[in-house]
């Protein structure tokens, strides 16, 4: 039996100078280069598609089958290309917060997986794209990078192994949607971040036409311990279809917000205990969870009613919603559920980047409404109008950006119409805004 | 005016990517690092180094909340206003400093000192409700923490991340952030307290994951089991 929490990514976070090349080797780090490097390209591959290991950056795709889609055939057109791996660093999902503490504490984990990877599709350059607004994060991991170039992990003829990588880190300007694979290429490419019509994929025509390799930061630096320690040991953590571990991160409402890193299938439930409970109210009242997220403010809102979801790609989908990056951003009973999706809302039209109409244009359509029922101006037909805003914009948007900003509405209207209700019958927000807020209770403690 | 200087190195960050356009987005970083804003006369000298027009970098300049087109102070101060934060007081926050500041949303107080500015989720929602002081971490912020740290910027006091480094200026952030590193990595921690709350508990548990079979360490050959 697997035990409820197991650190692999999270397990030397804590140690002094944990982002120190001398500090990562000494725990053993780039011993899985090592083994790499020993082994042909293609049976690194097979080890990662048989661990079982699928994207964490939200969608869940396979890796190792992502992989081999990548044209190895030289005599072909695109196979005749060079390769790229390219890292999706750029973390903005809201609730997401794994890969940015990663990249600080362990940068080094992330650089062996993007050296292990890159062998493994055969490219020669690697870029990590990093959002520009983590300043200190980015300081690590170009540290990183020039450290692994000193120790000859990087550069020509790798440990005389005759192969040569060489890594680039890009910090981003601000945007979410180049959180979109295909966007990312974009503003790789110093364009505007708008996502790019699929077919042809990256895999095939990606940055600069080539094929491409994108996987998220968390997907990359779980591919040393797949190499290390076998896909086997992988496999034997999570369940049947969602395999090995995953960083969890809690946020909001709980006692000790923060990381926790466990095999797939965990469940809200005792997530939620080991992070000691939903908070105390300001009154020194125990408060009860009213709704979180999974995976993000893109997957659809869940309730009390699922603390016993298995939180894998099955379990949440089963439930309604997505595993999405495992962000569970967890609300009390002093929260407007209105106001959170409205914010949530908002956020989505600022970051429309404007190539779909449905998306452009719908998300400031449902601004609108949800601003109208926030101040208890609408009225209950607004609730149908949101929900056919919504139809017009799910499966009509160009990416899955115009998809995720539908999730927040669809599932809080299903779950809570009466809140919706309530305030147009107390012509505004029926919550005392100061009561959701941390200083609330931090105030009542002191 | 774009000096010599900045123009070697604008050249020297196209040369790090197989296609030089690929440089335009650390490009951009230096020249706001330089001029303390996106100025014409940086996009023109990007649009001659990338032989693209003075239109394509504007499209770019412009798609990009981190590009700013006013002049920006010695510290951007970043409110995070997205749901989570929002709801944990960062509202609260935010009104509090635009009342303490005298400044609206993406403005700068009249001393040049502070931009002010909501911001969305900067992936530290485990210590919200958080700021950014020209994206350095400043976690589980209250209004009354704020307003101390603006002050203490505008006093010239020396101001730490909660899990970095000394703060340096808006325009020292964007030349790290255009590929060029200054000297405080080494400063701050590895991890704050909440990213370790998982270890923590998986330590007093004795949990770990599972121990590596020597049969299993073969790494291709682990389907075989």
């Amino acid at each position: 039996m697997t035990d409820v929490l197991t650190p692999v990514l999270t397990a030397d976070w804590g140690t002094p100078e944990s982002w120190k090349l001398n500090v990562y080797e000494a725990a053993g780090g780039y011993g899985a280069l090592k083994k790499a490097l020993g082994m042909a390209p293609d049976d690194i591959i097979t080890a990662v598609k048989d661990s079982g290991l699928r994207g964490r950056g939200g969608a869940g795709f396979p890796t190792g089958m992502k992989w081999s889609f990548i044209p190895q055939d030289a005599s072909t057109e695109a196979g005749g290309k060079p390769k790229y791996l390219v890292v999706n660093a750029d973390e903005s999902e809201p609730g997401t917060c794994k890969d940015i503490p990663l990249m600080m504490a362990t940068p080094h984990t992330l650089v062996e997986g993007v050296i292990i990877s890159s062998y493994a599709i055969r490219a020669n350059t690697a870029f990590i794209y990093i959002r520009g607004e983590v300043l200190h994060v980015i300081r690590r991991v170009q540290a990183a990078v020039s450290e692994a170039y000193l120790a000859g992990h990087l550069g020509k003829n790798i440990h005389g192994s005759g192969y040569d990588l060489d890594v680039v880190v890009h910090a981003g300007a601000g945007a979410y949607i180049c959180g979109e694979e295909t966007a990312l290429l974009e503003g790789l490419e110093g364009r505007r971040g708008q996502p790019r019509l699929r077919p042809p994929f990256p895999a095939v025509a990606g940055l600069y036409a080539s094929p491409t390799v994108i996987n998220n930061v968390e997907s990359i630096a779980s591919v040393p311990s797949i190499i290390g320690n076998g896909a086997a040991w992988f496999s034997s953590m999570g369940t049947e279809k969602s395999k090995g571990f995953g960083i969890f991160s809690l946020s909001g409402h709980v006692n000790v917000p923060g990381q926790y890193e466990a095999p797939l299938g965990i469940t809200l439930r005792q997530l939620i205990d080991l992070a000691g409970g939903i908070r105390t109210g300001a009154g020194g009242q125990q408060m009860g969870l009213k709704f979180w997220t999974p995976g993000g403010s893109s997957t659809p809102i869940l309730t009390q009613a699922h603390l016993d979801v298995p939180l894998d790609f099955e379990g949440v989908g089963e439930a309604g919603s997505m595993l999405g990056t495992r962000a569970l951003q967890i609300f009390d009973e002093t929260t407007c559920v209105v106001r959170a999706v409205l914010r949530w809302t908002e956020f989505y039209k600022h970051e429309s980047c404007g190539k779909c109409t449905p998306c452009r244009e719908g998300t400031w359509w449902l601004t609108q409404t949800l601003t109208r029922l926030e101040n208890g101006e609408g009225s209950a037909e607004d609730l149908d109008l949101l929900l056919d805003q919504c139809d017009n914009i799910l499966g009509r948007s160009f990416c899955a950006l115009g998809d995720g900003a539908t999730s927040p509405i669809t599932s809080s209207i299903q779950y809570f119409r009466d809140e919706y209700l309530a305030h147009l019958e107390h012509g505004g927000c029926p919550f005392d805004p100061m009561a959701s807020t941390a200083f609330a209770t931090v105030g009542a403690n002191q | 005016m774009i000096s010599e200087d900045t123009y070697a190195e604008l050249l020297e960050i196209a040369a790090r990517y197989p296609e030089k356009r690929s440089g335009l987005l650390p490009m951009l970083h230096l020249v706001q690092s330089t001029a303390g804003q996106i100025t014409p006369e940086g996009i023109e000298a990007c649009a001659a180094i990338l032989e693209i027009s003075a239109a394509e970098v504007s499209g770019v300049a412009t798609f990009y909340t981190m590009y700013k087109r006013r002049p920006v102070g010695d510290y951007h101060v970043g409110v995070c206003t997205n749901t989570l934060c929002a709801v944990m007081g960062g509202d609260q926050i935010f009104a509090t400093l635009k009342d303490h500041l005298d400044v609206g949303n993406d403005e700068t107080t009249e001393d040049g000192t502070i931009t002010l500015e909501h911001i969305e989720c900067n992936a530290a929602c485990d210590y919200a409700p958080v700021m950014m002081v020209n994206w350095e971490f400043m976690d589980n912020q209250t209004p009354a923490s704020a307003v101390q740290l603006v002050d203490d910027l505008r006093a010239g006091k020396v101001v730490t991340s909660t899990r970095g480094p000394r703060i340096c200026t808006w325009r020292e952030a964007e030349r790290v952030l255009a590929g060029f590193p200054d000297d405080r990595v080494d400063e701050g921690p590895g991890a704050g307290p909440a990213s370790l709350v998982g270890l923590k508990v998986a330590r007093e548990n004795n949990w770990t994951a599972p121990q590596v079979s020597t049969s299993s360490t073969t790494g291709a050959e682990g389907s075989d089991q």
